[in-house]
Protein backbone atom coordinates (compact mmCIF):
# COMPACT_ATOMS: atom_id res chain seq x y z
CA UNK A 1 0.00 0.00 0.00
CA UNK A 2 1.29 3.47 -0.69
CA UNK A 3 -0.06 6.87 -0.60
CA UNK A 4 1.12 9.73 -2.75
CA UNK A 5 1.14 13.26 -2.57
CA UNK A 6 1.62 14.86 -6.54
CA UNK A 7 1.88 18.86 -6.23
CA UNK A 8 -0.36 19.11 -3.68
CA UNK A 9 -2.52 22.68 -3.14
CA UNK A 10 -4.45 23.42 -0.11
CA UNK A 11 -6.40 27.20 0.39
CA UNK A 12 -8.71 28.06 3.21
CA UNK A 13 -9.58 31.10 4.34
CA UNK A 14 -8.57 32.81 0.94
CA UNK A 15 -4.82 32.11 1.67
CA UNK A 16 -2.91 29.49 0.33
CA UNK A 17 -1.58 27.64 2.85
CA UNK A 18 0.32 25.30 0.87
CA UNK A 19 1.60 24.73 -2.78
CA UNK A 20 3.85 22.37 -4.71
CA UNK A 21 3.76 19.30 -2.33
CA UNK A 22 4.79 16.09 -3.17
CA UNK A 23 5.35 13.14 -1.02
CA UNK A 24 4.63 9.38 -0.70
CA UNK A 25 4.80 6.71 1.91
CA UNK A 26 4.17 3.12 1.67
CA UNK A 27 3.62 0.11 4.02
CA UNK A 28 5.25 0.32 7.02
CA UNK A 29 6.53 3.93 6.97
CA UNK A 30 5.91 7.43 8.75
CA UNK A 31 6.31 10.54 7.59
CA UNK A 32 6.27 13.05 9.99
CA UNK A 33 5.30 16.66 9.31
CA UNK A 34 7.03 19.49 11.16
CA UNK A 35 6.83 23.07 10.56
CA UNK A 36 6.32 26.44 12.63
CA UNK A 37 2.60 27.13 13.99
CA UNK A 38 0.71 27.74 11.43
CA UNK A 39 2.74 26.09 8.36
CA UNK A 40 -0.54 23.90 7.45
CA UNK A 41 0.39 20.72 9.51
CA UNK A 42 -3.29 20.49 10.55
CA UNK A 43 -4.46 21.86 7.36
CA UNK A 44 -2.45 18.92 5.29
CA UNK A 45 -3.98 16.16 7.47
CA UNK A 46 -7.55 17.69 7.29
CA UNK A 47 -6.62 17.73 2.98
CA UNK A 48 -5.58 14.27 2.77
CA UNK A 49 -8.67 12.96 4.49
CA UNK A 50 -10.99 15.37 2.53
CA UNK A 51 -12.06 17.82 5.39
CA UNK A 52 -10.27 20.59 3.47
CA UNK A 53 -10.42 20.94 -0.34
CA UNK A 54 -7.70 19.86 -2.50
CA UNK A 55 -7.03 23.08 -4.36
CA UNK A 56 -4.78 21.78 -6.52
CA UNK A 57 -2.80 18.46 -7.40
CA UNK A 58 -3.55 14.46 -6.67
CA UNK A 59 -3.46 12.39 -4.05
CA UNK A 60 -3.68 8.39 -4.54
CA UNK A 61 -3.87 5.89 -2.50
CA UNK A 62 -2.91 2.66 -4.12
CA UNK A 63 -3.27 -0.86 -3.07
CA UNK A 64 -6.33 0.05 -0.32
CA UNK A 65 -9.72 -1.20 -1.06
CA UNK A 66 -10.79 0.24 -4.17
CA UNK A 67 -14.53 0.57 -2.81
CA UNK A 68 -13.70 3.07 -0.30
CA UNK A 69 -12.04 6.56 -0.62
CA UNK A 70 -9.03 7.49 1.71
CA UNK A 71 -10.88 8.74 4.30
CA UNK A 72 -12.92 5.68 4.78
CA UNK A 73 -9.71 3.84 5.12
CA UNK A 74 -8.43 6.21 7.72
CA UNK A 75 -7.97 7.09 10.77
CA UNK A 76 -7.73 10.83 11.98
CA UNK A 77 -6.75 11.46 15.51
CA UNK A 78 -7.08 15.55 15.96
CA UNK A 79 -6.93 18.13 18.42
CA UNK A 80 -10.42 17.31 19.59
CA UNK A 81 -10.84 13.70 21.09
CA UNK A 82 -14.28 13.53 19.46
CA UNK A 83 -15.79 12.69 23.03
CA UNK A 84 -19.23 13.04 24.60
CA UNK A 85 -19.06 13.98 28.36
CA UNK A 86 -22.26 12.31 29.38
CA UNK A 87 -21.31 8.68 27.85
CA UNK A 88 -19.16 6.52 29.83
CA UNK A 89 -15.58 5.94 28.44
CA UNK A 90 -17.11 2.66 27.38
CA UNK A 91 -20.02 4.17 25.67
CA UNK A 92 -17.52 6.90 24.03
CA UNK A 93 -15.55 3.46 22.32
CA UNK A 94 -18.73 1.36 21.39
CA UNK A 95 -20.18 4.77 20.01
CA UNK A 96 -17.28 5.37 17.51
CA UNK A 97 -16.46 0.99 17.18
CA UNK A 98 -19.94 0.78 15.72
CA UNK A 99 -20.47 4.38 13.60
CA UNK A 100 -16.95 3.21 12.36
CA UNK A 101 -18.43 -0.22 11.26
CA UNK A 102 -16.58 -2.52 13.18
CA UNK A 103 -17.24 -5.17 15.85
CA UNK A 104 -16.94 -4.86 19.23
CA UNK A 105 -14.99 -7.45 20.60
CA UNK A 106 -11.95 -4.95 20.61
CA UNK A 107 -12.96 -2.73 22.96
CA UNK A 108 -12.24 -4.23 26.24
CA UNK A 109 -8.21 -5.14 24.73
CA UNK A 110 -8.07 -1.42 23.58
CA UNK A 111 -9.12 0.02 27.00
CA UNK A 112 -6.91 -2.37 28.49
CA UNK A 113 -3.15 -1.07 26.16
CA UNK A 114 -4.65 2.22 27.15
CA UNK A 115 -5.12 1.41 30.71
CA UNK A 116 -8.36 2.92 30.68
CA UNK A 117 -10.22 -0.74 31.48
CA UNK A 118 -11.07 0.08 35.27
CA UNK A 119 -12.48 3.74 34.37
CA UNK A 120 -14.85 1.94 31.40
CA UNK A 121 -18.13 3.15 33.65
CA UNK A 122 -17.07 6.39 34.37
CA UNK A 123 -18.71 9.36 32.23
CA UNK A 124 -16.07 10.80 30.32
CA UNK A 125 -16.77 14.51 31.75
CA UNK A 126 -14.61 13.03 34.28
CA UNK A 127 -11.43 12.38 32.67
CA UNK A 128 -8.30 14.01 32.40
CA UNK A 129 -6.81 15.25 29.20
CA UNK A 130 -4.43 13.14 28.58
CA UNK A 131 -7.16 10.68 29.85
CA UNK A 132 -8.71 11.48 27.12
CA UNK A 133 -6.30 11.85 24.26
CA UNK A 134 -5.77 7.88 25.33
CA UNK A 135 -9.30 7.40 25.24
CA UNK A 136 -9.28 8.33 21.81
CA UNK A 137 -6.53 6.60 20.94
CA UNK A 138 -8.44 3.41 22.32
CA UNK A 139 -10.51 4.43 19.04
CA UNK A 140 -7.35 3.79 16.17
CA UNK A 141 -7.14 -0.03 18.39
CA UNK A 142 -10.56 -1.08 18.31
CA UNK A 143 -11.13 -0.71 14.66
CA UNK A 144 -8.47 -1.34 12.31
CA UNK A 145 -7.48 0.84 9.23
CA UNK A 146 -4.64 0.44 7.92
CA UNK A 147 -4.18 4.57 7.29
CA UNK A 148 -3.13 6.83 10.92
CA UNK A 149 -3.08 10.65 10.30
CA UNK A 150 -1.92 12.05 13.72
CA UNK A 151 -2.00 15.66 14.41
CA UNK A 152 0.26 16.17 17.87
CA UNK A 153 -0.23 12.63 18.99
CA UNK A 154 1.85 12.71 21.82
CA UNK A 155 0.72 16.58 23.43
CA UNK A 156 -0.81 16.07 27.11
CA UNK A 157 0.20 12.31 27.18
CA UNK A 158 2.85 11.55 29.73
CA UNK A 159 6.25 9.83 29.39
CA UNK A 160 4.33 6.62 29.81
CA UNK A 161 1.34 7.02 27.40
CA UNK A 162 4.14 8.43 25.07
CA UNK A 163 5.78 5.39 25.32
CA UNK A 164 2.71 3.07 24.96
CA UNK A 165 1.49 5.43 21.55
CA UNK A 166 4.90 4.34 20.37
CA UNK A 167 4.51 1.10 20.73
CA UNK A 168 1.16 0.65 19.73
CA UNK A 169 2.98 2.88 16.21
CA UNK A 170 5.52 0.66 15.65
CA UNK A 171 2.91 -2.08 16.24
CA UNK A 172 0.93 -0.50 13.21
CA UNK A 173 3.93 -0.51 10.68
CA UNK A 174 4.46 -3.80 11.21
CA UNK A 175 1.16 -5.60 10.41
CA UNK A 176 1.93 -3.19 7.31
CA UNK A 177 0.25 0.28 8.04
CA UNK A 178 1.02 3.93 7.18
CA UNK A 179 1.19 6.59 9.74
CA UNK A 180 1.40 10.28 8.97
CA UNK A 181 1.91 12.45 11.79
CA UNK A 182 2.20 15.98 12.38
CA UNK A 183 4.33 16.50 15.40
CA UNK A 184 6.44 19.00 17.43
CA UNK A 185 8.59 16.69 19.33
CA UNK A 186 10.11 13.04 18.76
CA UNK A 187 7.79 9.98 17.91
CA UNK A 188 10.59 7.84 19.19
CA UNK A 189 10.02 5.66 16.18
CA UNK A 190 13.94 6.09 14.97
CA UNK A 191 15.02 7.90 11.66
CA UNK A 192 11.70 8.82 9.93
CA UNK A 193 10.98 10.50 6.52
CA UNK A 194 10.67 14.29 7.57
CA UNK A 195 8.37 16.46 5.83
CA UNK A 196 9.37 19.75 6.69
CA UNK A 197 6.28 22.78 5.73
CA UNK A 198 8.79 25.77 6.19
CA UNK A 199 11.43 24.75 4.00
CA UNK A 200 8.72 24.02 1.26
CA UNK A 201 7.28 27.46 1.75
CA UNK A 202 10.85 29.41 1.98
CA UNK A 203 11.78 27.29 -1.17
CA UNK A 204 8.54 28.40 -2.66
CA UNK A 205 9.07 32.10 -1.63
CA UNK A 206 12.64 32.10 -3.05
CA UNK A 207 11.79 30.20 -6.63
CA UNK A 208 9.14 33.73 -6.59
CA UNK A 209 11.85 36.03 -5.94
CA UNK A 210 13.91 34.32 -8.64
CA UNK A 211 11.20 34.73 -11.42
CA UNK A 212 10.42 38.30 -10.02
CA UNK A 213 14.15 39.44 -10.41
CA UNK A 214 14.90 39.90 -13.78
CA UNK B 1 -24.36 -2.29 14.73
CA UNK B 2 -24.63 0.28 12.13
CA UNK B 3 -23.20 3.85 11.56
CA UNK B 4 -27.23 4.82 11.63
CA UNK B 5 -28.20 3.14 14.70
CA UNK B 6 -25.24 4.07 16.30
CA UNK B 7 -25.64 7.14 16.38
CA UNK B 8 -29.76 7.05 17.25
CA UNK B 9 -28.47 5.23 20.08
CA UNK B 10 -25.81 7.76 21.40
CA UNK B 11 -27.57 10.48 20.35
CA UNK B 12 -31.39 9.09 22.64
CA UNK B 13 -28.46 8.31 25.50
CA UNK B 14 -26.98 12.11 25.87
CA UNK B 15 -30.35 13.32 25.75
CA UNK B 16 -31.77 11.23 28.29
CA UNK B 17 -28.70 11.71 30.76
CA UNK B 18 -29.01 14.11 33.21
CA UNK B 19 -28.75 18.10 31.71
CA UNK B 20 -29.76 17.00 28.50
CA UNK B 21 -32.29 18.13 25.93
CA UNK B 22 -35.20 15.96 26.83
CA UNK B 23 -36.48 16.15 30.46
CA UNK B 24 -35.95 20.01 29.96
CA UNK B 25 -37.68 20.32 26.83
CA UNK B 26 -41.36 18.83 28.51
CA UNK B 27 -40.10 21.13 31.56
CA UNK B 28 -40.46 23.99 29.78
CA UNK B 29 -43.33 23.09 28.38
CA UNK B 30 -44.99 22.75 31.28
CA UNK B 31 -43.79 25.83 32.78
CA UNK B 32 -45.01 27.91 29.62
CA UNK B 33 -48.46 26.28 29.39
CA UNK B 34 -49.05 26.97 32.99
CA UNK B 35 -48.10 30.67 33.04
CA UNK B 36 -50.95 31.62 30.45
CA UNK B 37 -53.56 31.20 33.02
CA UNK B 38 -52.18 33.05 35.27
CA UNK B 39 -51.33 35.62 32.98
CA UNK B 40 -55.04 35.53 31.24
CA UNK B 41 -56.85 35.02 34.77
CA UNK B 42 -59.99 32.27 34.83
CA UNK B 43 -61.54 32.64 32.21
CA UNK B 44 -62.83 29.32 31.51
CA UNK B 45 -64.60 29.96 27.60
CA UNK B 46 -61.22 32.20 26.59
CA UNK B 47 -58.64 29.33 27.58
CA UNK B 48 -60.87 26.87 25.88
CA UNK B 49 -60.79 28.88 22.94
CA UNK B 50 -57.19 29.76 22.46
CA UNK B 51 -56.16 26.12 24.45
CA UNK B 52 -54.86 24.79 20.93
CA UNK B 53 -52.86 27.92 20.52
CA UNK B 54 -50.78 27.84 23.34
CA UNK B 55 -50.15 24.47 23.41
CA UNK B 56 -48.57 24.62 19.55
CA UNK B 57 -46.69 27.44 20.72
CA UNK B 58 -44.81 26.26 23.75
CA UNK B 59 -44.45 23.12 21.85
CA UNK B 60 -42.55 25.27 19.27
CA UNK B 61 -40.81 26.82 22.00
CA UNK B 62 -39.93 23.40 23.34
CA UNK B 63 -38.62 22.05 20.61
CA UNK B 64 -36.27 24.58 19.29
CA UNK B 65 -34.28 24.40 22.99
CA UNK B 66 -31.97 21.81 22.60
CA UNK B 67 -31.71 22.20 19.04
CA UNK B 68 -29.06 24.85 18.64
CA UNK B 69 -26.76 22.04 20.29
CA UNK B 70 -27.61 19.36 17.93
CA UNK B 71 -24.56 19.57 15.32
CA UNK B 72 -22.42 22.46 17.27
CA UNK B 73 -21.86 19.95 20.22
CA UNK B 74 -20.23 17.94 17.56
CA UNK B 75 -18.86 20.27 15.66
CA UNK B 76 -16.50 21.64 18.56
CA UNK B 77 -15.43 18.23 20.06
CA UNK B 78 -14.56 16.98 16.76
CA UNK B 79 -17.33 14.26 16.11
CA UNK B 80 -18.64 16.33 13.28
CA UNK B 81 -14.95 15.92 11.43
CA UNK B 82 -15.05 11.92 11.88
CA UNK B 83 -18.84 11.92 10.91
CA UNK B 84 -18.06 14.00 7.59
CA UNK B 85 -14.89 11.38 6.59
CA UNK B 86 -17.31 8.23 7.40
CA UNK B 87 -18.93 6.41 4.91
CA UNK B 88 -22.83 6.85 5.99
CA UNK B 89 -24.11 9.43 3.82
CA UNK B 90 -24.55 12.80 5.42
CA UNK B 91 -27.85 13.57 5.00
CA UNK B 92 -29.07 9.97 6.41
CA UNK B 93 -26.81 10.73 9.67
CA UNK B 94 -28.30 14.48 10.09
CA UNK B 95 -32.02 12.90 9.43
CA UNK B 96 -30.79 10.27 11.90
CA UNK B 97 -29.66 12.67 14.54
CA UNK B 98 -33.05 14.39 13.71
CA UNK B 99 -35.03 11.28 14.33
CA UNK B 100 -33.63 11.07 17.72
CA UNK B 101 -34.17 14.57 19.05
CA UNK B 102 -37.74 14.45 18.08
CA UNK B 103 -37.55 10.96 19.98
CA UNK B 104 -36.71 12.53 23.47
CA UNK B 105 -38.15 16.28 22.48
CA UNK B 106 -41.38 15.80 20.33
CA UNK B 107 -42.56 12.68 21.75
CA UNK B 108 -42.67 13.58 25.03
CA UNK B 109 -44.52 16.80 24.46
CA UNK B 110 -47.16 14.58 23.11
CA UNK B 111 -47.03 12.31 26.47
CA UNK B 112 -47.56 15.04 28.39
CA UNK B 113 -50.01 17.30 26.45
CA UNK B 114 -52.95 15.58 27.25
CA UNK B 115 -52.42 16.42 31.15
CA UNK B 116 -51.29 19.93 30.16
CA UNK B 117 -54.59 20.49 28.34
CA UNK B 118 -56.49 19.90 31.22
CA UNK B 119 -55.08 23.42 32.46
CA UNK B 120 -56.56 25.22 29.76
CA UNK B 121 -59.76 23.66 30.20
CA UNK B 122 -59.91 21.34 26.56
CA UNK B 123 -62.36 18.76 26.88
CA UNK B 124 -61.56 14.92 25.50
CA UNK B 125 -62.35 15.54 21.66
CA UNK B 126 -60.11 18.52 21.67
CA UNK B 127 -57.89 16.95 23.28
CA UNK B 128 -57.44 13.86 20.79
CA UNK B 129 -57.57 16.26 18.23
CA UNK B 130 -54.88 18.41 19.40
CA UNK B 131 -52.36 15.44 20.24
CA UNK B 132 -53.40 13.86 16.49
CA UNK B 133 -52.13 17.18 15.19
CA UNK B 134 -48.96 17.42 17.47
CA UNK B 135 -48.01 14.12 16.83
CA UNK B 136 -48.36 14.85 13.10
CA UNK B 137 -46.74 18.41 13.27
CA UNK B 138 -43.50 18.07 15.46
CA UNK B 139 -42.19 16.41 13.51
CA UNK B 140 -41.78 18.81 10.75
CA UNK B 141 -40.65 21.41 13.56
CA UNK B 142 -38.31 19.29 14.06
CA UNK B 143 -36.73 18.70 10.44
CA UNK B 144 -37.33 22.52 9.63
CA UNK B 145 -35.12 23.03 12.60
CA UNK B 146 -32.06 20.80 11.85
CA UNK B 147 -31.91 23.25 9.35
CA UNK B 148 -31.32 26.51 11.16
CA UNK B 149 -29.10 24.04 13.68
CA UNK B 150 -26.26 23.40 10.61
CA UNK B 151 -26.50 26.78 9.83
CA UNK B 152 -25.97 28.09 13.07
CA UNK B 153 -22.62 25.90 13.29
CA UNK B 154 -21.80 27.21 9.45
CA UNK B 155 -22.29 30.85 11.05
CA UNK B 156 -20.62 29.74 14.52
CA UNK B 157 -23.27 31.31 16.25
CA UNK B 158 -25.81 29.74 18.24
CA UNK B 159 -28.82 30.46 20.47
CA UNK B 160 -30.95 33.53 19.18
CA UNK B 161 -29.71 33.22 15.81
CA UNK B 162 -31.09 29.46 15.52
CA UNK B 163 -34.78 31.08 16.49
CA UNK B 164 -34.54 34.08 14.40
CA UNK B 165 -34.02 31.79 10.77
CA UNK B 166 -36.02 28.45 11.77
CA UNK B 167 -39.34 30.65 13.75
CA UNK B 168 -40.32 32.09 10.47
CA UNK B 169 -40.08 28.77 8.46
CA UNK B 170 -42.33 27.19 10.82
CA UNK B 171 -45.26 29.80 10.36
CA UNK B 172 -47.16 27.56 8.19
CA UNK B 173 -46.80 24.63 10.25
CA UNK B 174 -48.51 26.66 12.73
CA UNK B 175 -51.26 28.24 11.13
CA UNK B 176 -52.25 24.75 9.92
CA UNK B 177 -51.52 22.79 13.47
CA UNK B 178 -53.66 25.76 14.97
CA UNK B 179 -56.03 25.30 12.42
CA UNK B 180 -56.94 21.63 12.58
CA UNK B 181 -56.81 21.57 16.28
CA UNK B 182 -59.29 24.36 16.15
CA UNK B 183 -61.33 23.03 13.42
CA UNK B 184 -62.07 19.64 14.87
CA UNK B 185 -63.52 21.62 18.07
CA UNK B 186 -65.58 24.57 16.91
CA UNK B 187 -65.76 24.04 12.88
CA UNK B 188 -66.48 25.03 10.48
CA UNK B 189 -63.83 23.86 8.22
CA UNK B 190 -64.09 19.98 8.48
CA UNK B 191 -60.73 19.00 10.78
CA UNK B 192 -59.14 16.92 7.19
CA UNK B 193 -58.50 19.92 5.30
CA UNK B 194 -55.89 21.98 7.18
CA UNK B 195 -54.61 18.27 8.52
CA UNK B 196 -53.67 16.89 5.31
CA UNK B 197 -51.85 20.11 4.60
CA UNK B 198 -50.25 19.45 8.16
CA UNK B 199 -49.32 16.24 7.00
CA UNK B 200 -47.95 17.40 3.91
CA UNK B 201 -45.99 20.14 5.64
CA UNK B 202 -44.46 17.21 7.55
CA UNK B 203 -43.32 15.17 4.72
CA UNK B 204 -41.87 17.84 2.49
CA UNK B 205 -39.77 18.75 5.74
CA UNK B 206 -38.67 15.02 6.13
CA UNK B 207 -37.38 15.16 2.65
CA UNK B 208 -35.96 18.91 2.57
CA UNK B 209 -34.58 19.07 6.19
CA UNK B 210 -31.77 16.47 5.89
CA UNK B 211 -30.51 17.46 2.40
CA UNK B 212 -30.13 21.16 3.16
CA UNK B 213 -29.00 20.45 6.80
CA UNK B 214 -25.98 18.52 5.12
CA UNK B 215 -25.24 21.04 2.24
CA UNK B 216 -25.27 23.48 5.08
CA UNK B 217 -22.53 21.38 7.17
CA UNK B 218 -20.65 20.27 4.24
CA UNK B 219 -20.53 24.59 3.20
CA UNK B 220 -18.97 24.70 6.66
CA UNK B 221 -16.16 22.20 6.22
CA UNK B 222 -14.91 24.07 3.26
Amino acid sequence: MRLSAIDLACHRGGRDVFEGLSFAVSSGEVLTITGRNGAGKSSLLRTIIGLARIAHGKLALEGGDAELTIAEQAHYLGHQDALKPALSVGENLRFWTGFLGARGEHIRPALDAVGLDELADLPAAYLSAGQRRRLSIARLLAVKRPLWLLDEPTSTLDAAAQQRLTGFMRAHLTEGGIILAATHGSLGLGATQELRLDDLRASAAAAMAEQEAP
Amino acid sequence: MSPLVAILVRDMRIAIRVGGGALMGVLFFLVVVTLVPFAVGPDLALLKRIGPAILWLAALLASLLALDRLFASDHEDGSLDLILMSRAPLELVVAVKGIAHWLTTGLPLIVAAPLIGLFLNLDPPAEAALVLTLLVGTPALTFIGLIGAAIAVALRRGGLLLAVIVLPLTVPVLIFGVAAANAAVAGPVPFGTPFTILCALTLASLVVGPFAAAAALRQEME
